[in-house]
């Protein structure tokens, strides 16, 4: 990519399959625009199969939702660019994802994934020539050896209910170690410390492979970034690399839409109906202390904004708090500016947008600090008790706790909701203001609901 | 939790719990353990230099291919008889670890890993990956205890005859599948003093296993189901047919000592509370209910017949599953005999590299027998009750025909440990040899290699 100046090119490789395995960055021109476009859309991508995956769906599911959102969010309109599209935001994220441990887990694990879901559908040809661009070390069982070994090959297959071979089944020779997730359910035929390893049952040892070549790429790709990339780059692409990460593909939460705006007066009712816990949290713990750290005052203060909270109400609900504490003369120099500042009114006068989930999940709220999400921080016991005040039954409790030890922070969000509304949340909670209108709709039905059942009755 | 207390309890993972309890209300206290046998045995019998020369592996020698601190990365803990326990200890040769032993006399000694650095002083190496655990035998324990829905002579720590077969069964179908399936060679089985059987697999490619590898081989093993109090399955032997390792231990093994074995022996079928048990596991109603109208029925008059009525029943009850239209049904057979039979593991022990086991020719204080080495190909020879004990050991010493001998030296020669060192070298002298081969190999192509590199 001639953007990554630095990058290594390489020459263009013959006859590749529709499907890359991404060994080196490509010479290739990009427009400013498509870095960031292409990027975002690959984004899409992955968070739907991390979407997907958090729900539990079964391995089939994904392999078809991964394809479907490929063919949503990848298409180019010139489609001799489909590849380059492919190549460029790869390595784009790349770049956006090598930068701490936590995001380059995030994008190995869902990479991964799609590199999977896409491999599985290619055809034996083109995986045979993907398993040899990747380094795939093993070389299939010959003719001979197979007949030997159809009978037990034969018998593997109907013990884990798989068909019979065919006259073409291919197989693979590999050492017993490289296997253990085929030896634990004894799904292969094992013979002198080889494991006899069906085709579709190698696309764990090829995309364990892709998976090692990607890790250590982000490595490489993060020491070069922290380095050299991201002094060369300050004004051009840093700021697109470094917002990427955090960017939230979902709807626009900056203004409050469906809804009238909210005044002071009703903010405390709002507050305990259809605040989530992270903003709920901050909430009280504002009423309580007349004092929130910064992380928790923009967490909070955004929210409202998107909330439908204007400037004035703001500057008075944040004042009436903060005086107790301050007193009002250090309020308005203090804190004033940093509140006209969100709506846009001070500095660079962008109007800031509430925070994400995913942002909130990834902040690290230091000793002091109020902001983040509850259901990440807080430890078991404070989790269990705030649920329990926000009306969560210690029947459903059980599944939230479950979610928050899989570390599926947004899930245990959303069957909070579902359980505090009682009911259904088929979205899924992606973003605190999305929470906020979503539980405000309930209760508003419900409201015309019980005035129509009374007009009825009358 | 603190930093400590997580290691803490991490440590204590190692240890197998139900050694450490003890049992206070054991019923079959063989002998009284005496401390002042056991700093005899540790004085004149215990096979120092065999222990080293196996965890040696060959680096021992002056070849240049030797990795001179190999043994003395070995941890080795001992636990003394006031209960104190010493984990982390290392030795650099042989003499240092007998002089160890002897001035300790623990009750019990354990073999853990070896470590990156020497875990005597791991403290001194700072950073997360400087102590890590690199090599360890793959090894196996496998207790009676876990066997006690299935035998009916004794339970807990007590074995008999009766039940010992289990263990045998448990021999001969890990040791074959060691062998054939992962195609090891070096595997050392020992009895634990008690009431079961240690493995230790020694080949260089079992040693470098990771813990992933490690679960993956136990869970290979595993059949037995235990805690499920709503299925009437024990065993989960997989879908529509059963794996190859798994018909070779049914055909070779399991089937056999169920038939001709534990079937009279634990009189399976005898008693209506143990049919009831059997019957349990077939999922056909109108089965059962014909076999338990038949077997309560006629009681008496089989008792007539000269065949044992277990088996004549057990015949009965195969006719009926293999005659079922219901493929399934023949499957049952399968199940209770697995169910009755298959190994089951400890899995802790296999999975953690770093899992400690006891030594081998350890005593056991509970029963003052001597954890001997088994010979896998004659397993069914060996028999728990007659193994070398510290009393009895001492009493052939004290033999005045043997005290005539003199000279220390041959005086291990002369007691019935001999057989068992015997068994031992069965196993460390080809082990030995290998290694030897193995560094020989290495050595020579690392020569090779920089030749080439000189030339160029």
């Amino acid at each position: 990519m001639e953007i990554l100046r630095s990058q290594k090119k390489i020459s263009a490789q013959a006859a590749i399959p529709t499907l890359p395995v991404y060994r080196s960055a490509p010479s290739l021109e990009v427009r400013l625009e498509d870095f960031e476009l292409f990027a975002i859309d690959r984004l899409r991508v992955l968070t739907g199969i991390s979407n997907g995956l958090s729900r539990g769906k079964k391995p089939d599911e994904m392999e078809k939702l991964g394809n479907d959102l490929w063919k949503a969010n990848m298409r180019h309109h010139d489609s001799s660019r489909m590849l380059d599209k492919d190549i460029i935001s790869h390595f784009v994220l790349r770049l956006v994802y090598c930068r701490n441990e936590e995001l380059r887990k995030w994008f190995l694990t869902h990479e991964t994934k799609l590199f999977e879901y896409r491999f599985r559908v290619e055809s034996v040809e083109s995986q045979k020539a993907l398993m040899a661009e990747i380094g795939f070390p093993y070389t299939a069982v010959g003719i001979g050896e197979l007949e030997d070994m159809r009978e037990n090959l034969n018998q593997v297959a109907r013990s884990i209910g798989r068909q019979m071979l065919t006259s073409d089944a291919l197989f693979f020779k590999v050492p017993f170690e490289e296997v253990p997730e085929l030896i634990s359910g004894r799904k292969v035929y094992i013979h002198k410390g080889f494991a006899y390893v069906a085709m579709n049952q190698a696309v764990n040892i090829v995309t364990g492979m892709f998976r090692s070549n990607l890790s250590k790429g982000l490595v490489l790709t993060n020491r070069k970034w922290t380095t050299t990339l991201k002094e060369q780059e300050k004004d051009r692409l840093t700021p697109i690399v470094e917002a990427l990460s955090t960017s939230y593909l979902g709807p626009d939460y900056s203004q409050p839409k469906e809804y009238a705006e909210i005044s002071i007066k009703d903010i405390d009712k709002v507050a305990s109906s259809s605040f989530p816990l992270c903003m709920r949290h901050l909430f009280e713990k504002l009423r309580e202390d007349h004092h929130l750290k910064h992380g928790g005052r923009m967490q909070l203060g955004l929210f409202l904004k998107g909330v439908g909270l204007n400037l004035d109400d703001a500057l008075a609900f944040w004042k009436a708090e903060f005086s107790q504490k301050v007193g009002s003369e250090r309020f308005d120099k203090e804190y004033a500016y940093s509140i006209r500042h969100n709506y846009g009114k001070e500095g660079k006068r962008i109007d800031y947008t509430p925070y994400s989930c995913q942002k909130i999940i990834s902040s690290t709220p230091g000793a002091g600090d109020q902001h983040g999400c509850p259901y990440r921080n807080f430890s078991k016991e404070n989790l269990e008790a705030a649920l329990s005040k926000m009306g969560v039954s210690s029947r459903l409790m059980g599944d939230v706790m479950d979610k928050v030890k899989n570390r599926h922070y947004q899930l245990a969000c959303t069957l909070t909701f579902e359980a505090v509304h009682a009911s259904s949340c088929d979205s899924g909670i992606n973003h605190p203001n999305q929470y906020f209108i979503d539980s405000q709709k309930i209760l508003q039905a419900k409201v015309t609901n019980s005035t129509t059942v009374k007009n009825e009755t009358t | 939790m603190t930093k400590e207390e997580i290691d803490n309890d991490r440590d204590d993972m190692m240890i197998d719990e139900r050694e450490q309890q003890g049992f206070p209300l054991m019923q079959c206290v063989q002998e009284e353990f005496d401390p002042e046998q056991l700093k005899f045995y540790y004085g004149r019998l215990f096979p120092y230099a065999d222990i080293y020369k196996w965890m040696s592996y060959g680096n021992d020698r002056k070849h240049p291919a030797c990795d001179l601190s190999y043994f003395g990365r070995r941890e080795f803990s001992f636990i003394l008889g006031n209960d104190v326990y010493l984990r982390y200890q290392s030795f650099n040769s042989a003499a240092q670890m007998e002089n160890s032993i002897k001035s300790k006399c623990p009750f019990k000694i354990d073999i853990g890993a070896v470590y990156s650095v020497d875990p005597a002083k791991r403290n001194a190496y700072a950073g997360e990956n400087a102590f890590t655990p690199v090599e360890k035998e793959l090894v196996f324990d496998i207790d009676m205890s876990d066997y006690d829905d299935v035998r009916y002579c004794c339970s807990g720590a007590n074995i008999c005859q009766k039940c010992w077969p289990l263990m045998t069964i448990a021999i001969k179908v890990i040791d074959s599948a060691l062998r054939e399936d992962f195609g090891f060679t070096h595997i050392l089985w020992v009895y634990s003093g008690r009431r079961g059987v240690h493995c230790w697999v020694c080949d260089a490619r079992a040693r470098r296993l990771n813990n992933a590898q490690r679960a993956a081989i136990a869970d290979y093993f595993h059949v037995y189901k235990v805690g499920n109090e709503n299925s009437r399955k024990k065993v989960f032997l997989g879908g529509p047919a059963l794996h190859p390792s798994l018909v070779r231990s049914y055909q070779q093994v399991l089937r056999p000592f169920f038939e001709e074995d534990l079937l009279c022996g634990q009189s399976l079928l005898e008693t209506e509370e143990k049919f009831e048990k059997i019957l349990e596991m077939i999922p056909d109603e109108s089965i059962t209910a014909k076999l338990r109208g038949e077997w309560l029925g006629n009681h008496h008059r089989s008792s007539n017949s000269k065949e044992d009525i277990n088996r004549v029943r057990w015949e009965k009850l195969k006719s009926h599953l293999q005659s079922g239209k219901q493929k399934w049904l023949r499957r049952c057979i399968e199940e209770i005999i697995f169910s009755y039979t298959y190994p089951r593991l400890d899995m802790g022990v296999t999975k953690l590299t770093n899992h400690l086991l006891k030594a081998p020719f350890c005593v056991h204080p509970k029963t003052g027998r001597v954890c001997v080495p088994i010979d896998p190909k004659h397993c069914e020879e060996f028999d728990p009750m007659a193994v070398p004990t510290l009393s009895s050991l001492k009493k052939e010493l004290d033999t005045p025909d043997l005290e005539n001998g003199e000279g220390k030296k041959f005086e291990s020669g002369r007691t019935s440990l001999d057989k068992s060192l015997t068994v031992f070298r069965l196993f460390l002298d080809p082990l030995l040899k290998s290694c030897k081969e193995e560094m020989e190999i290495s050595y020579n192509a690392k020569l090779q290699q920089s030749k080439s590199s000189l030339t160029w």
